[in-house]
């Protein structure tokens, strides 16, 4: 299975905005309940869309500033980026077939 | 002939109702499915500290939950990740429960599907979800350090979501539309012994405002009448639940509320069906009384299994 890579302050401009793929981020913290049950989530969806879209997190207790930037304020926030922009926001846990209907929405 | 979608046991929600029956069910060698949404654990999977389930003197709400997970599964608990879209019995007895991601049958159902926090339904809230509206402390307080914070309500989750607030905010306003609060005693007090909350009576909120994020409320005196603004850079809700019964429609009578009438078996007036926990009527709303709730139902769906389909 697909283990997204973290992504951190230092390098989301290179890994997320300028990939050149659409990229799915999500930004989690070690506290946060509700983020342990999206995590394997996004993995199955690593594996279905591999190759497609690439899937990163974030953790925002480490990485406050971009979490600032894109104005997070409830985790679990899944973010879609496509071509450095955030096209698409899914905030707290929505079950798998949610999740790929609202990322086929903005792919 | 059975196959893989063919169920003894269907349980509607994994709160602790429908763990404990699916703890019970599954101890029954029953073949046992349980159905859920969201997030396993119900509401208390948002639950920062449950402390008054007998036996366990303090535990993160969603260890909890996914700890009774991992025992009823132990037993051979089937869980699935998914909504059920309707629910009807058939001329043959068997259930047929349907889902986003496929249709299962079950020779008896257990309705645990819990209550949801109800919105203020003002304006702003939807706008602001996500951007300084919640409805779990426990997952978006932290966003808030040393910033100024309001939490709507009078009961238990009004206040132990304030106090868990108050760990990061520099200040937590308590909103409550009347004068005094419906909360635990305990809870009251420590919220009133708590240097950082402050109590705002009387008072409702009309409406949520900012630009890019929450900003202020607008507020208003129900005994006085007068309007008033406060800035907070978000706000807590917590204002009463409401059963999530919508797929019962025309199966089961309910109560003006919309909970689920049942006897002390926890049997609906439908041969087989069961509804437990929340969204049954004079629930006492507690994590133990969920549970006990759901171990009553699987143990009558046990024996109702036997008395009806003969095994």
């Amino acid at each position: 299975m697909a283990k997204p890579k973290d992504v951190t302050d230092s390098d989301f401009e290179q890994v997320v905005l300028k990939a050149d793929k659409p990229v799915l981020v999500d930004f989690w913290a070690p506290w946060c309940g509700p983020c342990r049950m999206v995590a394997p989530v996004v993995e199955e969806l690593a594996d279905d869309y591999a190759g497609k879209v690439e899937f990163v997190k974030l953790n925002t207790d480490d990485n406050p500033d971009t979490a600032v930037k894109y104005g997070i304020r409830s985790i679990p926030t899944l973010l879609v980026f496509k071509e450095g922009e955030s096209v698409g926001q899914i905030v707290g846990f929505r079950p798998k077939s949610d999740l790929a209907a609202r990322l086929d929405a903005v792919l | 002939m059975t196959n893989d979608s063919d169920y003894d046991i269907a349980i509607i929600g994994a709160g602790p109702a429908g763990l404990a029956a699916g703890l019970y069910a599954a101890r029954a060698r029953r073949k046992t499915l349980l159905l859920e949404r969201e997030v396993t654990g119900g509401q208390i999977a948002l639950t920062s500290t449950v402390e008054n389930y007998p036996g366990i003197d303090e535990a993160n709400g969603f260890e909890l939950g996914q700890q009774m997970q991992r025992q009823a599964e132990k037993y051979g608990l089937q869980v699935a990740l998914t909504d059920v879209t309707a629910l009807d019995q058939r001329e043959d007895g068997l259930y047929s429960v349907q889902t986003k991601d496929g249709v299962y049958t079950a020779k008896s159902v257990i309705y645990t599907g819990g209550a949801d926090y109800n919105k203020l339904g003002v304006p702003g809230e939807a706008d602001f979800i996500g951007k300084g509206v919640s409805y779990c402390a426990t997952c978006d307080a932290a966003f808030f350090q040393d910033q100024v914070c309001a939490v709507v309500g009078g009961g238990d989750a009004a206040l132990d979501e304030g106090l868990f607030v108050t760990r990061y905010a520099s200040k937590v306003y308590v909103i409550h539309r009347r004068d005094e609060l419906r909360a635990s005693r305990i809870l009251q007090e420590r919220a009133f012994a708590n240097a950082k909350m402050e109590f705002v009576w009387d008072t409702v909120v009309t409406a949520i405002e900012g630009a890019a994020a929450v900003e202020r409320l607008s507020l208003q005196n129900v005994k006085t009448g007068a309007a008033s603004s406060l800035d907070v850079a978000a706000i807590f809700i917590f204002i009463g639940l409401s059963p999530n019964t919508g797929l019962l429609d025309g199966l089961v009578k309910m109560d003006a509320g919309r909970h689920v009438y049942v006897n002390e078996w926890m049997e609906t007036e439908v041969p087989g069906l069961y509804a437990a926990g929340d969204v049954r009527v004079n629930s006492a709303r507690q994590v133990v009384t969920a549970a006990g709730d759901g171990a009553t139902a699987a143990i009558r769906a046990d024996h109702y299994i036997t008395d009806a389909f003969g095994a």
